[in-house]
């Protein structure tokens, strides 16, 4: 009972923000001097008549607040009008490369999850040891180095001399396809290292806080074996700690297929984007921003209602 | 057993202790020359004690000589001469240094790629020419490395600053008034939160087009979020301290309770998060520049160089990129490692071996 | 032989800031079914003295030398396997707070019975069946229902009885208890007290009660050891301790220990503070504290001595008084002249040198 009031109630944040998002993203266009179709009308005489149809079409003869509404209840829809440059619905544009980047991000959030919290627990047990510190090295290391450089290098080493994968995805084959899937890896560990980087150091410090718990102390105290302390009082209680954590892992990943897509040729979002806005194209723009703000929001939602779930202490 | 305690009870509870005189101690002189320990880090300033601590972490001051190292190679790889509407030394070289072995600009396109090669380094006088190789245009690679650090570093240290500028003022009005204010200024920042870093950057760019000051302020954008809410938060705990209270009654002006009460507290995260952050900006700004949003593909900012050879790099040609990415991976880790070392510096007992990401996500 | 003997034992920490000196050359005993208080300010080294009978002194720490005896056995050169025997089945221990000391994310039940099933090797069910009996001979009322909840679910002091119904779910023959009752208010103190008290008699378990508060140690103890900075200055029947104090410190703890008619409107307190355990005062260590001291005070560093003697105690095997002090072997030139009067009888019934009747007659 107590924890649908707490979704109830962490709904009640959430809607607002989504709310918010959905505004900043429309008032992107509108901080622009002008609107889209100067833009259009920049490279293309347009006839008056033809302008004024597609100012309709784009609602831009309404004051901006209907403009609003219209933008917000078709975008619930999935209804995020024409692109500007391929006049394809924006919908369809996503959704075609949609699968990619979720595939991409699935792959490297399991490559973070199987690599950080295995090293990061044990950078936690072994803690001020060389262990701890070569794994504080591979953090310092992980995080500094640029995402497109260690793709470029991995295309380097593992396309170019190696020859283990082709240097260009195999789109044409589908995204389910097992050379793309393969192919996938790549950049599934380019962005996975610096996440891992990031989570193992996480996992490290809420495993140490757990391991100087007074609680620990007290299981020992009961004469249990040290790997039963670790494994059923430290690391489940770190571990839940942890899961707030996995929703910044999901803005981290987004973050880097942006980068990566470009770096591997990847058909996904973030290459599209990229693409988008060098052509000015603000319906997929828009389109794009707002669904990464929503992914985000909705990643927070779940990890918080994930770790209510599991700790028993919190219950609203 | 319990009869015999609850007896032994009544009887002890009556016990009391005589000529037992606590004062001879503070009245007579110190019979030797012991001192209970006084805590060494009171009286000195909290800047200072840092400092004393930061110059003993070899590792953080390491990162800090290369910093100072890129920084210096940048300033001096070519002269800078002031441009002719300056006001004052117009069209003066005020840096006649040039350290670069070649003019980053200078082209032979007929040559092209060239392999790295240390030939240049053992003639004498050694130039350095080509000992990172040059790139399709026959450009000296070490050159445009050591020149681009006038791009990629100052973006970094230029952006921090107008964050800093914006955020802490932001922060503190939302902290010190509360209310609305307070309520507009952080809903603002839960909103730009939601939003990756690189995308919200991206997002501003798509906005306000391409170009270094274009960057720089989608950068701040980004930027100012983490300063305000450690403002806000710090100042919402001294708040409720009694000094502040004291010195309102007093009848000190706002501004100089914020000022002296409230900034000193603040300072030690906000200086942290700032080295940090400047090593992240730095991050992002050469992956905007790597994806085609940063500065003008001519330029010689280090991740539009990685950009443009970015082909070449998978194909083969490695050294066209190798470099300027590890100068830019080389900054990050020093920034990272001086970072770490002025938190370690304020907060000794805090764990020592995390790194934290400054507000990487 | 007694249950326990402790001998000589020395725990170092190695910090940044220095080697922190928690145990010195500590030497003691309890009995089977005896309650052995230990007495002491803040940092006297009472925790690490009992973590290190369960040698779980954590890094940087270290048992540097000494012996610990359990039943005749020497815990310190145990691997392991014997150790973790030991801990829980044979030797308990009780914590300070147990609003930390139990793991927020399992049910009380499970706390108690996971220790059952590992000494005993009971099957679920039947553990499940003792841990809830121990859980109602601790007086949690409706046990078989509250087997099921969670700690925060639990008041403060329900929370300490579950803490010692863990710590008594294996019949344990000792049981530690550090500050069991410090972060609990004074009646449940006073119920906390008194449940140890009978489960120490049903049970036959010999207690090592740690505490700050003499009081306590008198309504509770059989024998007493004071501990100042990481050193034991006084040792004895608690009787004796509690009449006729022989240590300067220990009269400084029972002056400042408020009590019900005590018309004295200022409690005495120890002047200073005790020092930290890295640099300590040189001679007794004491002496910056104590009103007694002198010159002689910071150049001998006074042994713990039989005080009727004057000889080296020897607190394994006797149980005769000892102190720390000079004054008991003689090197003072001045006394150590407080009364201890039992209110309603005008004689003192001590004075702190037992050897010379001055500082009887001073009155
Ligand atoms: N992990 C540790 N690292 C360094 N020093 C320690 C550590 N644990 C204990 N000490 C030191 O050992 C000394 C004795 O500590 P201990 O916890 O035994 O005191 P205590 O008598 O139990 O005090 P309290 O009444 O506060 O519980 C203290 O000076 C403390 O600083
Ligand atoms: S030896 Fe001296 S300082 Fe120490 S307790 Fe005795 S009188 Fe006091
Ligand atoms: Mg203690």
């Amino acid at each position: 009972m107590s924890l649908q009031r707490f979704v109830i109630k962490r709904s009640l944040i959430t809607i607002p923000l989504l709310l918010g998002i959905s505004l900043l993203t429309f008032g992107m266009v509108h901080a622009i001097p002008g609107d889209p179709i100067d833009f259009i009308t920049l490279f293309t005489e347009l006839d008056p008549q033809t302008e004024m149809e597609i100012r309709a079409e784009y609602g831009l003869d309404q004051p901006v607040y209907i403009q609003y509404i219209d933008w917000v209840t078709s975008a619930a829809t999935g209804d995020f009008g024409r692109s500007i440059i391929t006049r394809d619905p924006v919908i369809n544009e996503i959704m075609e490369r949609l699968p990619y980047t979720l595939v991409m991000g699935i792959m490297a959030f399991g490559v973070t999850l199987a690599t950080a919290i295995p090293t990061g627990v044990i950078a936690a047990y072994y803690r001020n040891t060389k262990i701890d510190q070569a794994s504080r090295v591979f953090a310092l290391l992980g995080i500094a180095i640029p995402n497109f450089l260690l793709g470029l290098l991995l295309l380097l080493i593992f396309a170019s001399w190696l020859d283990l994968f082709p240097i260009l995805p195999p789109t044409s084959k589908g995204i389910l396809s097992y050379d793309m899937l393969v192919y996938t890896l790549l950049p599934a560990i380019t962005i996975g290292t610096g996440s891992t980087a990031l989570l193992m150091r996480l996992m490290r410090s809420s495993m140490v806080e757990e391991l100087d718990k007074d609680y620990v102390r007290t299981a020992r105290a009961k004469g249990l074996p040290e790997r039963t302390v670790v494994r059923k009082h430290v690391l489940r209680n770190s571990l839940i700690s942890v899961v707030t954590v996995a929703a910044i892992q999901v803005a981290f990943i987004i973050s880097g297929s942006v980068v990566v897509e470009i770096v591997f040729s990847y058909p996904g979002i973030g290459r599209l984007l990229v693409d988008r806005v060098g052509n000015r194209d603000f319906p997929v723009i828009q389109a794009i921003v707002l669904l990464i703000g929503v992914a985000v929001i909705l990643a927070n939602f779940v990890a918080d209602v994930l770790y209510a779930y599991l700790d028993p202490r919190i219950r609203y | 057993m319990s009869s015999e305690t609850s007896q032994r009870t009544t009887e002890r509870g009556r016990i009391r202790v005589s000529g037992f005189d606590v004062e001879r101690v503070d009245s007579r002189d110190p019979l030797s020359s012991w001192q209970p320990d006084l805590q060494s880090e009171e009286g000195r300033g909290r800047l200072e004690y840092a400092w004393m601590r930061f110059k003993r972490n070899r590792l953080a001051l390491f990162g800090a000589a290369t910093i100072v190292f890129m920084v210096l190679l940048a300033v001096f790889s070519r002269p800078i001469q002031l441009p002719t509407s300056f006001p004052v030394l117009a069209g003066e070289t005020v840096q006649p240094f040039s350290l670069a072995p070649a003019d980053p600009a200078n082209q032979d396109v007929i040559t092209g790629y060239r392999e790295p090669t240390l030939e240049n380094l053992l003639t004498w006088p050694p130039t350095g020419l080509y000992l990172f190789g040059a790139d399709w245009a026959g450009r000296d690679i070490l050159s445009r490395v050591m020149y681009g650090g006038r791009w990629s570093l100052s973006i970094g240290f230029i952006a921090v600053a107008m964050a800093l500028l914006v955020g802490i003022p932001l922060g503190s009005i939302a902290g010190y008034y509360g209310g609305k204010i307070d309520e507009i200024i952080m809903r603002l920042v839960d909103l730009l939160y939601a939003f990756p870093f690189i995308v919200l950057a991206i997002a501003v760019i798509a906005v306000l087009g391409r170009g270094y000051w274009e960057m720089i302020l989608a950068l701040v954008v980004v930027g100012w979020l983490p300063y305000a809410r450690i403002i806000r938060g710090e100042i919402l705990s001294v708040k409720e301290n009694e000094y502040v209270t004291a010195a309102k009654a007093l009848g000190s002006r706002d501004r100089s309770i914020i000022a002296r009460h409230i900034l000193p507290n603040a300072m030690a995260p906000v200086i942290v998060q700032a080295t940090l952050s400047i090593g992240t900006t730095v991050l992002v700004a050469a992956a905007l520049g790597f994806i085609g949003l940063g500065l003008s593909p001519a330029s010689a900012e280090w991740g539009v160089m990685l950009n443009v050879e970015q082909d070449a790099i998978a194909r083969g040609r490695w050294w066209a990129g190798l470099f300027p990415g590890l100068a830019i991976f080389v900054f990050v880790m020093a920034i990272n490692l001086v970072g770490d070392g002025v938190r370690d510096a304020f907060d000794p007992q805090g764990d020592q071996t995390d790194t934290d990401t400054g507000g990487l996500r | 032989m007694a249950m326990l003997e402790v001998e000589d034992l020395n725990v170092r920490f190695y910090t940044d800031d220095g080697v922190v000196k928690a145990t010195n050359d500590l030497s003691y005993r309890i009995e089977a079914g005896e309650r052995f208080g230990v007495v002491g300010e803040s940092g006297a080294g009472k925790s690490v003295t009992s973590l290190a009978l369960m040698r779980l002194i954590d890094e940087p720490g270290v048992i540097e030398s000494g012996e610990i005896r359990f039943k005749g056995q020497n815990i310190l050169e145990m691997d392991e396997e014997e150790m973790r025997e030991l801990r829980g089945n044979e030797i308990a221990m009780i914590f300070q707070d147990a609003g930390t000391a139990l793991n927020p994310s399992y049910t009380v039940g499970e706390q108690i019975s996971e220790a059952i099933r590992y000494h005993i090797g009971l099957d679920e069910e039947a553990a499940r069946e003792r841990a809830i009996e121990t859980l109602e001979s601790v007086g949690i009322p409706s046990a078989a229902e509250r087997y099921s909840d969670y700690p925060h679910e639990f008041s403060g002091g329900m929370q300490q009885r579950v803490v010692i119904a863990i710590a008594l779910s294996c019949d344990p023959d000792l049981i530690i208890a550090d500050e069991p009752t410090t972060a609990l208010d004074v009646t449940i103190e006073a119920q906390i007290l008194e449940l140890l008290e009978e489960v120490a008699t049903e049970f036959d378990t010999a207690i090592q009660l740690i505490t700050h508060d003499l009081g306590v140690v008198a309504e509770f103890c059989d024998r007493v050891m004071v501990m100042y900075a990481g050193h034991p200055v006084e040792m004895a029947p608690v009787e004796d301790v509690y009449y006729d104090p022989q240590h300067p410190y220990t009269v400084g703890l029972m002056s400042s220990i408020p009590r019900i008619g005590d018309e004295r409107d200022r409690l005495q307190t120890i002047p200073g503070r005790m020092p930290d355990l890295i640099e300590m005062p040189p001679g007794c260590n004491f002496h910056p504290r104590c009103p007694y001291a002198e010159e002689s005070c910071t150049r001998m560093e006074p042994q713990l001595v039989d005080v009727e003697t004057g000889e080296p105690a020897d607190p394994i095997n006797s149980d005769a008084q000892s102190a720390a002090c000079l004054a008991h072997t003689g090197e003072l030139t001045g006394e150590l002249d407080y009364e201890v009067t039992v209110r309603g009888e005008d004689d003192p019934v001590g004075s702190g040198d037992a050897a010379s009747s001055a500082g009887v007659s001073d009155r």
